[in-house]
């Protein structure tokens, strides 16, 4: 089929306008090269990793079409014969090889993190230039990310946190890896949200990366194997739900079936897996006991405060989670929710593509924070980290012309949580 | 091939950036929306001005290089598949809604506006646009009016050509044609704003239009009538008309489609319906309300097993689901979904259906019918698999039956989705011998080297349908 009903979803089209940059043109260059009529030149391959790989050309197909498996195996086959260019290579190497695969090695570093950002290595650094020399993008980053910590959120709240009041299920926490070292606030707030919301939460700890940034980047090997790991790790537990706060995983999480399916070992289980895989804000609003939310009495003030919502694209598209984050935000008293236009779309995050995309990542999160603008929003709530980060990125580069300020939804909720206690 | 002093002109026309020969546009600019049907072109030109449009023109028909004009390449009929090569010229730079005149109820557009961003722009000026083809989300304002395209709206406010008051147009060698205007009455020689809409590029390049906008109606409402006979279906839309209610949508979905829409959207249809229909009016609320009043009446007479009418938008939008998710429930089926369009008097709906449906069973297919029932236009679409040649085959001698008995029965081979390569085999069964002569005489009028297009409209030989198989 190629009705082109992909079309107006896709960030990349309606940035570039041209049909190779749409779902549609991607698939006829895939099946091109598939069929042998075009070679997967570099200007192929530059088209392919041009994708957000946000996957909003799925919902607006209506045939069906399985876009994101079809890139997946395609930057598999990439990667097969990859030459990447240097920077990027880089990248990739310290990212895939070295820091994810462990948790251990990611909370040294977190830890090295930390100590960094205390230190006065930080501004000696920034202020010799140092970070200049670093890829520009990195520097960005470097800038907007949150305090690390070493402490995740076993070592703050234990394996297992029982629910307030009567238990309405037993569920586990999939902490991540960037959100248990970056966000590990979030993670805390996130357990004490599904405690206040009726459940009991396991957090088990052999967990390990979801494996997404891998398998979006065509590394389908090693992101098997670290869903392996998880898979067993859970599956020990045998709760009713896994809950995810980042979209980004979670989108990987639901589809751990479909990673698996040609693992006869693994198959089952990963069914197992995937048919519980649940967002925070779906199962609060959908199967738990909704908490009261006010705002806190510190800043409270006159008429209600705004409130605004970037769809994370793969909790959006994937995970089909849009509306219980929207649900909880008319929820809280003394709060506005304005929807902004175009929250659907993606914000130009997308794993690390706003590193090695650069440019067009620029170009649409120059058009999202229009946007943002637009609704005189106080805060900006995300579902995922990296949009989050993107976000507080946005609102430095791009700054509207009030106050704003960027928050994962969970830390947001979890705020008036306690203000309403 | 195109020689290399072609492509130096063109490159200085445009600008280096906007005219390509790399193999990933031309790969990308292969096929539209046509299932089954792919040709490269041998290169893809992107003009933003009717000045550049003309020059694009002279040094094509200097070098006799073939120009496909292009929106969005949504078409159904292989209407913008390079055949023989050429250029392939994209429209989407050209895209500015250029005015809306409010005193003469008009808007000046370029063709690379998409439908569904026009319609919005004026609604919010509280004027209405009433074309709207189901792919308006994507298709462009050039590429309806080159395809004269119709929609839901189509019984009661007419398609595309009711609403193209003027045009802009570029000639193959180049000249720039201007027709019409913001008059409405105007008979200074042949309406050749009448004859460009249709004309699937085979005439001459849009390049501006004015449209003619009306009022919004106040308000709206929506039912539907579910019937276990589907003459009582058919009998129903004949009366409503008949009694001289005009519905603004008056839509049909054969029992085929109904099981194929429930089983998708679980929207709870009865199963063992024959058809359904969806009836949408708009206007003065007291005309509504009467409107509908009189309605529900005339589907009672003929035996409707269920009627339901929305209470509000929200309910009105879960009706029309049914009809909106005909498309997308039939395409997740098998791979290959062939939308056709077959146009029959609205008397001889049912018939039409009952054929469609003796047809598919005696060729062994899978073919679902759904449709404009106001204005006869069906849709009979088949779910195939293009990999599997003999049963394409089939599909393939099914269709050709289905447009013969839409003929029989006093219709048309398209209601509005063209006739491009798909259907050109067709042509001479409904314009006639003399027709085709006449056709073909107009368009060496307007095009004398045939390098507009070419090898969509007019078949090399009639009736055997064309099939590319490399989709
Ligand atoms: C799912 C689906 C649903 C559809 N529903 C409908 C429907 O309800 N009603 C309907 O009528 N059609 C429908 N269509 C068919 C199609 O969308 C329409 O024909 C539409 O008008 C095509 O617009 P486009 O911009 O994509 O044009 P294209 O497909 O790019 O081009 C169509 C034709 O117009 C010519 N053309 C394009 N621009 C110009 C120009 N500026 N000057 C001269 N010639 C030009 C091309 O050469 C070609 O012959 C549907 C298609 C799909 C895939
Ligand atoms: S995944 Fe996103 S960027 Fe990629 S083709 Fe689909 S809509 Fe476009
Ligand atoms: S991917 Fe889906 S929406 Fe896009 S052209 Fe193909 S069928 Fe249409």
């Amino acid at each position: 089929m190629r009705c082109g009903f992909c079309l107006p979803a896709c960030p990349t089209f309606s940035e570039t306008g041209v049909e190779p940059a749409s779902p549609r043109g991607r698939i006829a260059l895939m099946k091109a090269a598939v069929d042998g009529l075009m070679v997967p030149d570099q200007q192929f391959q530059d088209q392919m990793n041009l994708c957000l790989g946000c996957r909003a050309c799925e919902p607006a197909c209506p045939a069906d079409v399985k876009y994101g498996q079809l890139i997946e195996q395609t930057k598999e086959a990439m990667e097969e014969h990859a030459t990447h260019s240097l920077p990027v290579k880089a990248i990739r190497r310290m990212v895939f090889k070295h820091i994810f695969p462990k948790h251990g090695r990611l909370k040294l570093l977190g830890g090295a993190l930390s100590l960094y950002q205390k230190s006065a290595v930080k501004k000696a650094v920034q202020s010799t230039g140092v970070m200049k020399l670093l890829p520009k993008q990195l520097s960005e980053i470097e800038a907007i990310l949150p305090a690390a910590s070493s402490k995740g959120v076993v070592e703050r709240l234990g394996t297992f946190f029982p629910a307030k009041g009567e238990p309405l299920a037993r569920v586990a926490l999939f902490r991540g890896c960037i959100m248990d070292i970056i966000f590990a606030d979030t993670n805390v707030n996130t357990v004490e949200l599904l405690s206040a919301a009726g459940f009991e939460v396991y957090i088990p700890e052999g967990q390990v990366c979801c494996g997404a940034l891998y398998a979006h980047s065509g590394e389908m090997g090693d992101a098997r194997k670290l869903a392996a790991v998880n898979i067993d790790t859970f599956k020990q537990l045998n709760v009713d739900y896994i809950v995810s706060n980042a979209g980004g995983c979670g989108a990987l999480l639901v589809e751990y079936d479909h990673l698996m399916q040609e693992d006869f070992k693994y198959r089952d289980s990963a069914k197992w897996f995937a048919s519980r895989v649940i967002d925070v804000s779906t199962l609060v609003v959908e199967k738990g006991r909704i908490p009261n939310f006010a705002q806190p009495e510190s800043s409270v003030q006159a008429g209600k405060i705004k409130v605004t919502y970037q769809d994370s694209c793969h909790l959006r598209n994937v995970m089909k989670g849009s509306d219980a984050p929207r649900i909880l935000m008319k929820q809280i008293a003394n709060a506005e929710f304005v929807e902004m236009s175009e929250a659907d779309r993606c914000c130009g995050s997308a794993g690390i593509y706003n590193i090695v995309q650069p440019e067009m990542a620029g170009f649409i999160l120059e058009h999202k924070m229009e946007h943002a603008n637009k609704t005189q929003a106080s805060y900006m709530l995300t579902s995922n980290p990296g949009c989050l980060l993107q976000m507080k990125a946005g609102i430095g580069k791009h700054p509207p012309d009030h106050p704003m300020r960027a928050m994962h939804i969970v830390d947001f909720l979890h705020e008036r949580m306690a203000g309403s206690e | 091939m195109l020689i290399e002093t072609a492509v130096r002109q063109l490159r200085e026309s445009v600008g280096e950036q906007f005219f390509r020969t790399d193999q990933e546009a031309l790969i990308a600019h292969s096929y539209d929306g046509t299932p089954m049907l792919q040709a490269l072109p041998d290169g893809v030109i992107y003009p933003g001005s009717t000045e550049q449009v003309s020059e694009i023109m002279q040094i094509a028909s200097s070098h006799r290089i073939p120009v496909i004009t292009r929106g969005s390449g949504s078409n159904l009929c292989g209407g913008t598949v390079p055949l023989q090569g050429g250029i392939v010229m994209v429209m989407h730079r050209m895209n500015k809604i250029i005015e809306v005149d409010m005193e003469n109820l008009t808007a000046a557009v370029q063709p690379g506006v998409i439908t569904g961003q026009f319609i919005t722009h004026v609604e919010e000026l509280g004027l209405f646009y009433p074309p709207d083809p189901s792919s308006m989300k994507i298709s462009t304002i050039g590429g309806n009016i080159a395809e004269c395209s119709g929609g839901l709206r189509g019984l009661k406010y007419g398609t595309t050509k009711d609403y193209v008051l003027g045009l802009t147009a570029v000639l193959a060698d180049g000249s720039v044609l201007r027709t019409g205007g913001k008059l409405t009455k105007d008979v200074a020689g042949y309406d050749l704003t009448k004859l460009l809409v249709g004309s699937e590029g085979t005439l001459a390049i849009i390049t501006e239009a004015v449209l003619k906008l009306i009022p919004q109606p106040k308000t709206k409402k929506t039912m539907v009538a579910m019937y276990k006979d589907i003459y009582g279906a058919a009998r129903t839309v004949s009366k409503i008309i008949k009694n001289q209610i005009i519905p603004a949508t008056l839509e049909i979905l054969d029992n085929p489609t109904i099981r194929v829409v429930d089983d998708f959207a679980k929207i709870g249809l009865p199963l063992d319906m024959a058809a359904i229909l969806i009836i949408e009016q708009d206007g003065e609320p007291e005309v509504v309300e009467r409107d509908i009043e009189q309605i529900q009446l005339i589907c009672r007479e003929e035996q409707a097993d269920r009627i339901e009418v929305a209470a509000d938008r929200k309910e009105a939008e879960k009706l029309l689901t049914a009809r909106r998710s005909a498309f997308t429930a039939l395409a997740r089926l098998r791979p290959t979904t062939i939308l056709e369009d077959a146009t029959v008097p609205r008397s001889k709906i049912a018939d039409m259906i009952l054929r469609t449906n003796a047809i598919a069973k005696k060729y062994n297919v899978n073919i679902a019918t759904f449709g404009h029932a106001g204005d006869g236009n069906l849709h009979p679409t088949a779910t195939t698999d293009a990999r599997d040649h003999e049963e394409v085959h089939r599909v393939e001698a099914a269709f050709a039956e289905i447009f013969a008995a839409a003929i029989e029965l006093g219709g048309t081979i398209t209601g509005e989705h063209g006739v491009g390569v798909v259907k050109a085999p067709y042509l001479e069964w409904k314009v006639g011998e003399a027709g085709v002569e006449v056709m073909r005489g107009i368009k060496s009028a307007f095009d004398p080297l045939n390098i507009l297009n070419p090898d969509k409209m007019f078949a090399k030989e009639t009736k055997k349908r064309v099939v590319m198989q490399r989709g």
